[in-house]
């Protein structure tokens, strides 16, 4: 299997850090707050390899940086350190030496971001259809008939009413507005994929209807996805590997049948033991 | 600066054209600055006129740092050159710059201050139009940080405003942009012409005269240069077009007082509630009235 993401040492503190910040937090030491200079310690040595067509999970409770790992890796956020490497075809990228625009271009054409909030990732003072135009507009094609007509194909595969295509997200339910938000990511066809918290506050009908839509369509494109989730369900389903992290470690990782089936981890154990 | 240097001042105490020599040099400066990055909106430090802002303040600090003793001014408004603003102007610049000749004819005219209009009559390489802008920045419709809005001049990327587009044409079969065209320039910066009526967008492509935009307010001048390419936004399969003058009979409607069939034209409301079409640029309509009343005296000689 080809390497599509490597990502080798990355860390992300908040604040302005000194040098006893990595060794004061942690999930030893039951923090990720500095208590010499009060900086957070968002995620810290976060190294994960991602092949073509895998999913791979990143599992944590609130405020253990699983987000955060994902954001700096969508260029939402500047890491502190760490090097990450992208491959796309024959070419390499290494993607925090990359400038503004460059990253833009990696972004806009390479990668798709589902957020848990349907207002981060789509511009609600325009049309549904609108908000794939905007993404295909991106990637610079620039034909009204076409975009029209990708934007209609992308609705209807993620099971968008294409007569609902012309109205504002603000006018769908929850499950809806997450969907426009999936048709969106996949309109440049990237070859990988960040989903945070995708169905996180949605009724578990939808939620499977969701799931199911994410999985069909990484047998069908064959996208590397990295999902975030605390939902252990979605990571049973969805991922092959998983990530587990608390206070911006990583504390477990391994095949998600192993992690779930076998936790190793004290904390793992309880996090498998209470979703029982 | 030399500190023994003494400006030349006026009997009320202003020197030549209202601002002081620094503030022109530093005008001047920014003038050049906005023509080596063409359609970039170079920010300068906007002076105090004894007018309020948003009635041209920018327009006229660029007429007053570039306008010198053999220089001939034409002030328009709205197309024409009798209406208050424009008159206001010229009056202006006429009792600050004592030896600038002014005129009304488009053709005589070195330097051309303008608010909504391109002149009709073709300028030439001798010619600079500076246009009176109210707001500079295109984007800021799609984003209101001018800190994003720079990053994404810097990039390139006018997605968002393009986005604007697809929805007009969404909802109403056509881009609805009546004026404040977003042109790209050279490539790469996307301008707000100044609220210039799409009629006007084509002529600022490869114009032989130096065309300079300045915001008073927003503090910024941007500049086409002469022979620049400016590309109005659009789709490639929804091209831009222009205002239509086509009337009930499916021919182009001509001015009523000229006759001309080759203008911007202005429809106007009379007191019974018909509507006339009369030629926004009141220079051309007027030259060519006196044009005709020539050839028909000559006619009757």
């Amino acid at each position: 299997m080809k390497k599509i993401l490597e990502v080798r040492g990355l860390t992300k503190i908040h604040g302005r850090g000194c040098e006893l910040c990595l060794e004061s937090t942690g999930p030893d030491m039951d923090t990720n707050i500095c208590p010499h200079c009060g900086s957070v310690v968002a995620c810290h040595n976060i190294t994960l390899d991602l092949h073509e067509g895998e999913i791979l999970g990143i599992m944590g409770e609130s405020g253990s940086g699983k987000s955060t790992v994902v954001k700096t890796l969508f260029f939402d956020d500047a890491p502190t350190s760490g090097e990450a490497l992208f491959f796309d075809g024959e070419r390499q990228w290494d993607m925090f030496a990359l400038n503004a625009a460059q990253q833009r271009w990696l972004r806009n054409h390479r990668f798709g971001m589902v957020y848990q909030n349907p207002h981060l990732g789509l511009n609600f003072n325009v049309s549904a259809g609108g908000n794939i135009a905007e993404r295909l507009l991106m990637s610079d094609l620039a034909h009204y008939g076409e975009i029209r007509d990708r934007a209609r194909r992308l609705l209807a595969r993620t099971e968008v009413l294409p007569e609902r295509m012309d109205e504002s997200p603000k006018k769908f339910s929850g499950g809806m507005q997450q969907r426009v938000q999936i048709a969106k990511a996949l309109a440049t066809k990237p070859p990988l994929l960040y989903l945070d918290e995708v169905t996180t506050g949605l009724d578990l009908s939808v939620q499977a209807r969701i799931l199911d839509l994410i999985l069909e369509i990484q047998q069908e494109l064959g996208t590397a996805m990295i999902v975030v989730t605390h939902d252990l369900g979605v990571i049973r389903l969805l991922t092959g590997r998983t990530i587990v992290m608390k206070y911006g470690r990583v504390i477990e990782t391994g095949l998600t049948d192993q992690i779930l089936e076998d936790p190793q981890h004290a904390y793992t154990q309880r996090l498998v033991a209470s979703a029982l | 600066m030399n500190p023994g240097y003494e400006l030349p001042l006026d009997e009320a105490g202003y020197s030549f054209g209202f601002l002081d020599e620094y503030a022109k040099r530093e005008v001047r400066r920014t003038i050049l600055k906005a023509i080596s990055i063409p359609g970039y909106q170079t920010p300068y430090a906007s002076r105090e006129m004894p007018m309020g802002r948003g009635f041209g303040t920018g327009g006229l600090q660029v007429t007053l740092s570039l306008i010198g003793k053999g220089d001939t001014l034409k002030v328009i408004d709205q197309g024409a050159d009798d209406s208050v603003n424009a008159v206001n102007l010229r009056h202006f610049v006429e009792l600050t710059c004592p030896g600038v000749d002014t005129t009304e004819h488009t053709a005589e005219a070195t330097l051309i201050q303008s608010r909504h209009r391109i002149p009709e009559t073709p300028l030439t390489e001798a010619q600079v139009l500076i246009l009176q802008v109210p707001y500079p920045d295109p984007l800021v419709v799609v984003e209101p940080s001018e800190a994003r809005r720079k990053v994404m001049h810097g990039e390139g990327d006018y997605s968002r405003l393009l986005t604007k587009l697809y929805e007009d044409i969404v909802q109403f079969d056509e881009i609805t942009i009546s004026h404040r065209y977003p042109t790209r320039i050279n490539g790469h910066y996307v301008i707000d012409p100044s609220p210039i009526p799409r009629y006007d967008v084509p002529q600022l492509h490869q114009s032989p005269a130096l065309i300079l935009l300045g915001a008073g307010r927003e503090k910024k001048i941007y500049a086409v240069p002469p022979y620049t390419r400016a590309d109005p936004l659009a789709f490639d399969d929804v091209p831009f077009r222009t205002e239509d003058f086509t009337g009930e009979q499916g021919q182009r409607r001509a001015c009523e007082r000229c006759g001309a069939t080759d203008s911007f034209l202005d429809e106007l409301i009379a007191d019974d509630g018909g509507k006339h079409w009369h030629c926004s640029d009141s220079d051309y309509c007027n030259s060519r009235v006196a044009g005709q009343a020539e050839q028909a005296q000559e006619t009757w000689a």
